[in-house]
């Protein structure tokens, strides 16, 4: 059984106040995601990611179609006990402690009141906020808010946690935290939807990714198959410091170091470059093959005029 | 019945520790403070005085205080974005509404106590005693804290609909038409035909804030009738109930962006 489901599921907001129209903030969404996956759901902002995980967690209605987590509608209470939420730039009572807040959820999600403070404090100790557990949400910083915001996503031990751009905001060492405690969540079996518009997050951490792209799905996979059909390129080096006209008329990608220039071509176009080097009497080098990213598969997904408005 | 009190406590324990509270002691201070220039400056109404306008001040700072912590129960929520990580637990959307109003009620509750002590404290200090007629004051307070029962559930219910300047706005065009709705009544009984019947049907659904006013016969010391008592209470529970099962519903259906 699938740990989250989409069947058609859609969303239409209308805008505007006098002249009221109609904005698709999702297309008909069919989606499944496997129990214990790590599942990367990307796309630049305004995409539909947020619409997505809104419509997961119940808190927006769909337009059409319909959504199951753990084989129950979104919003069965059932559900809700095994599932964990981290919202995009989470924002918590101010006025209370990173405890309180920790032990109001608790309290909110059913954990046995004999089993509430074991719990708030190991995953205050698991996120790193041990020491500041008594002291108020307002004095922290973004990125100690955003531990709360995981601390109270995984305080309920959630079989399923999503997470929309769990590393926004936060700087190297914050983004590396969160990503070894991700990869903590999936030792442990857990299922994790994270939504990101960062791919190296996503490269490093999930097991499938999808594409989602002006609230359309582009296209879903594991990512060394989705890479493997961007068009391949190839590194070509050579001695001197000329880069001829036959090569910079190839590529953008021309680099010069010293005595040595490289360009990064289409492999289709190797010929062609050695062609242009051999003309110009210049001694190659090394001919490398460059693995194509998630970067250059997301970049060739969108059409070049969304590409050039971006 | 759990969840709903955790979400009631929570919301008690933000407006404590908003200050409010303690600006309301202060002002039960100030009006104790007041008796004293009372009695310096009136000969013979000075207990009048000071019930008149201890009442009448708890219950304009407490309508207050409901309207503009009423207003913000949901909406500030929505925007903040907290009640994400509250509607994403088994907590449902009808659980949240009550633990709000709860906890509102509650704060005022307490408030109110805080501030009947101020006027119990410059009543004692006028007379330097307490009278019979003294406890007809907890009546009146008892009233005041329905009238509060009543501005937060419409201050809740606009709230699930409407911005927060709105809802105020129609939370305090409320209160106004309804401290005059004996007056509506009044007219509605002189008019005749359609007119007739919308001023009956608008008068029976503004609510009546002024059956809940006896400041001024607890004033002259006169007792109030246990029908009054029994009449006021049934109305607010079944007004209340109606505004904030109006807010469930609402709320239950709508799009939190």
């Amino acid at each position: 059984m699938p740990a989250i489901e989409t069947f058609g599921l859609e969303k239409t907001y209308t805008v505007g106040f006098w002249r009221k129209r109609p904005r698709c903030a999702l297309r008909p969404l069919n989606l499944a995601v496997e129990e214990g996956e790590v599942f990367g759901y990307l796309g630049p902002n305004g995409a539909g990611k947020t619409t997505t995980l809104k419509l997961l967690m119940g808190l927006v209605y769909p337009t059409a179609g319909s959504a199951r987590i753990l084989g129950l509608p979104v919003n069965d209470p059932r559900v809700k006990a095994q599932i964990g939420f981290l919202p995009e730039q989470p924002y918590f009572y101010d006025y209370l402690t990173a405890r309180e807040l920790l032990e109001y959820y608790a309290q909110l999600s059913a954990v046995e009141a004999r089993d509430r403070s074991r719990r708030v404090d190991a995953v205050l100790n698991r996120v790193g906020l041990n020491d500041v557990g008594g002291v108020q949400l307002r004095k922290f910083s973004k990125g100690m808010l955003q531990r709360v915001g995981i601390a109270q996503a995984i305080l309920h031990d959630p079989k399923l946690v999503f997470l929309d751009e769990p590393m926004s905001g936060l700087d190297p060492i914050g983004r590396r935290e969160v990503r070894d405690l991700m990869e903590s969540l999936k030792q442990e079996g857990k299922t994790i939807f994270f939504s990101t518009h960062i791919l190296s997050d996503a490269e490093a951490l999930c097991d499938r990714v999808a594409i989602l792209h002006k609230g359309e799905l582009r296209s879903i996979g594991v990512i060394a198959d989705l890479t493997s059909s961007v068009r391949g390129k190839v590194e070509v080096m050579w001695q001197g410091s000329v880069i001829p006209p036959g090569v910079r008329s190839l590529t953008a990608e021309c680099h010069q170091t010293g005595e040595m220039a490289r360009a990064i071509i289409a492999e289709d176009q190797l010929d062609s470059t050695i062609d242009a080097l051999r003309r110009a009497n210049l001694k190659l080098i090394s001919v490398t093959p460059v693995r194509a990213t998630l970067e250059d598969y997301f970049v060739e997904k969108l059409s070049p005029a969304e590409v050039a408005a971006r | 019945m759990n969840r709903v009190a955790s979400i009631a406590s929570n919301t008690f324990r933000e407006a404590v520790r908003d200050r409010v509270l303690y600006n309301l002691i202060g002002f039960a201070l100030l009006m104790v403070g007041a008796s004293l220039l009372v009695g310096q400056i009136s000969i013979g109404i000075e207990r009048n005085v000071v019930i008149n306008l201890g009442l009448t001040a708890v219950s304009l700072f407490g309508l207050v205080i409901a309207v503009f912590i009423g207003i913000g129960l949901v909406s500030k929520e929505i925007e903040k974005k907290t009640l994400y990580t509250i509607l994403s637990r088994p907590v449902r959307r009808w659980e949240f509404i009550l633990g709000k109003f709860g906890g509102l009620v509650a704060t005022l509750v307490v408030n109110t106590f805080f501030m009947a002590l101020g006027i119990f404290a410059a009543v004692f200090y006028l007379a330097h005693h307490f009278e019979h007629a003294d406890a007809y004051l907890l009546v009146a307070l008892y009233f005041i804290i329905l009238q509060f029962v009543l501005i937060t559930a419409l201050a809740l219910l606009f709230s699930a609909f409407s911005s927060p300047l709105l809802s105020a706005v129609f939370a305090f065009a409320l209160f106004i038409i309804g401290t005059f709705a004996q007056d509506l009544r009044g007219f509605a009984a002189m008019v005749h035909g359609v007119p007739g019947w919308i001023a009956i049907a608008a008068a029976y659904v503004v609510p009546n804030f002024a059956a809940l006013n006896v400041i001024s016969t607890v004033a002259h010391d006169q007792p109030i009738a246990g029908s009054l008592v029994l009449y006021n209470t049934l109305y607010v529970l079944l007004y209340s109930a109606a505004a904030v099962a109006g807010a469930m519903l609402i709320f239950e259906h709508r799009n939190l962006k």
